[in-house]
């Protein structure tokens, strides 16, 4: 069966190492906090200028000057500490935080991400996207293996305008694991519970790599 | 100390003109410039270039200056959060430009620090990069940006002091600290004002060197964009 948001974020969440910084982007990666493994520590970055960044408040205790960069109301836990926006920046460019999770609307088979525009439709603008994509050197995409219309989102190259090129390192999907080989393409990992390799590779539009037997996901 | 309290927000617009190029701190809805944005507006000046990371929503933040349409072109990085503005945008009435957060960031930063452009490797081989001079550093290609110019930059803060100097809260800090140094004029609104001597020097987050007119809020807002929370048992 294929997962759910929950189950794709819990998926990533195993991917988190002890003493990481993260920074989540909007949607299914914000659901990774929700799964840290036990025993590691982790510090969450969000962009808009905190890090070690909490949970949702409780009810009454929301505070308008404490978001993160969805603008939704956070909080900040002990060792916490506020920055401005250039020196958020700057943390991401020298590569202090180790690990990206962001969406997608597309990813190519070389790593490239599209996930800003749909020209002529949507625009809504890069935010912090293209800073965190050209900079970070653990990218990893967080989205559906295929669009409403059933369409691929692992394309042999993106059709809608680039976030960044060659840069995304891993993709887990509601069906898949797949690492990013430039040279090869999408390589499959691993499968969802339930998904057949047969199902990846018919939703799978960039060259894919099967080697061997392809386990199922453990969550 | 050199006295910067202005003693209300329309007397810290004076001087704003038909078609300049003005910042607004601000992450959303979070560590706006409330007071002034409604004063630029009640002085109606139009042809503005505003320089904002977003476009406030419908009804509230910079989304009052679309409905008046005083506003000419937006600099922004994220815009989705305002259906005024979409329709302006789309029937081409409003001109956008959209560039990276940090990118936006650092062409604040290096317009107060006298630096006039930068390298950076954010949109490379994006639509971004059209027309940008590439230069590879350790291998890495990088575009060029520059410092932004701007006539005034109206910004947020906690707390201040009659000299300028500024603290901020939280995350409401966001790009404030660098639109108060970028500013030509720059103008900074307070929760709370305070005679010079009242601060921690320690604490100070940006030296009145750069806030050229300071003053108390007469109201602030502060509107949740999207309120989250976990319910109590």
């Amino acid at each position: 069966m294929a997962l759910d948001k929950n189950g794709i974020a819990q998926r990533i969440a195993q991917e988190l190492q002890d003493r990481w910084y993260v920074n989540l982007g909007i949607g299914i990666p914000t659901l990774v906090a929700n799964y840290i493994p036990e025993g590691i520590d982790i510090e969450f970055q969000s962009e808009n200028g905190i890090l070690g960044m909490g949970p949702f408040p409780w009810e009454g205790e929301e505070n308008a000057d404490l978001i993160n960069a969805g603008k939704q109301t956070i909080t900040a836990l002990p060792g916490a500490s506020f920055f401005d926006s250039a020196t958020s920046f700057g943390m991401i460019r020298a590569q202090k935080v180790q690990l990206t999770v962001l969406g997608a609307m597309e990813v190519s088979e070389t790593g490239d991400i599209a996930n800003w525009k749909i020209p002529g439709k949507m625009v809504k603008g890069m935010g912090g996207a293209m800073d965190l994509v050209a900079s970070a050197e653990n990218i990893i995409v967080a989205m559906q293996h295929t669009n409403r219309a059933g369409e691929s989102k692992l394309l042999p190259a993106c059709s809608l305008p680039l976030t960044g090129v060659g840069c995304v390192k891993k993709v887990v999907t509601d069906l898949a694991v797949l690492a990013i080989d430039p040279l090869r393409g999408f390589v499959l990992l691993e499968r969802a519970p339930g998904v057949s390799v047969e199902d990846i590779v018919a939703k799978t539009a960039g060259r894919l790599v099967v080697e061997g037997d392809i386990p199922e996901m453990k969550l | 100390m050199i006295q910067k309290v202005v003693p209300n927000a329309e007397a810290a617009v004076e001087g704003i003109a038909d078609d300049m190029t003005m910042m607004f701190g601000g992450f959303g809805l979070c560590g706006i410039p409330e007071n002034a944005i409604a004063a630029v507006r009640a002085k109606g000046v139009k042809g503005l270039t505003c320089i904002s990371n977003n476009a406030g929503v419908d009804g509230f933040g910079l989304g009052l200056l679309l409905e008046t349409r005083q506003v000419k072109k937006m600099i922004s990085s994220y815009v989705g959060e305002n259906d005024e503005f979409e329709r302006q945008m789309l029937s081409g009435e409003l001109e956008v430009e959209l560039i990276p957060q940090g990118t936006l960031a650092e062409r604040c930063r290096a317009a107060g620090a006298g630096i006039p452009a930068f390298f950076t490797p954010a949109g490379f081989g994006t639509e971004v990069a059209e027309g940008k001079e590439v230069r590879h550093f350790n291998g890495k290609p990088h575009i060029l940006e520059h410092a932004f110019d701007a006539d005034f930059a109206f910004v947020k803060a906690w707390k201040g002091d009659e000299a300028g100097n500024l603290i901020f809260k939280g995350t409401a800090r966001n790009f404030n600290p660098m639109m108060a140094m970028a500013g030509k004029i720059t103008v900074a609104e307070v929760e709370e004002l305070v005679p010079a001597g009242q601060l921690d020097p320690n604490a100070i987050h940006v030296p009145g060197i750069f806030v050229h007119r300071i003053f108390e809020g007469a109201h602030f807002e502060k509107r949740i964009e999207q309120r989250t929370v976990r319910p109590r048992a």
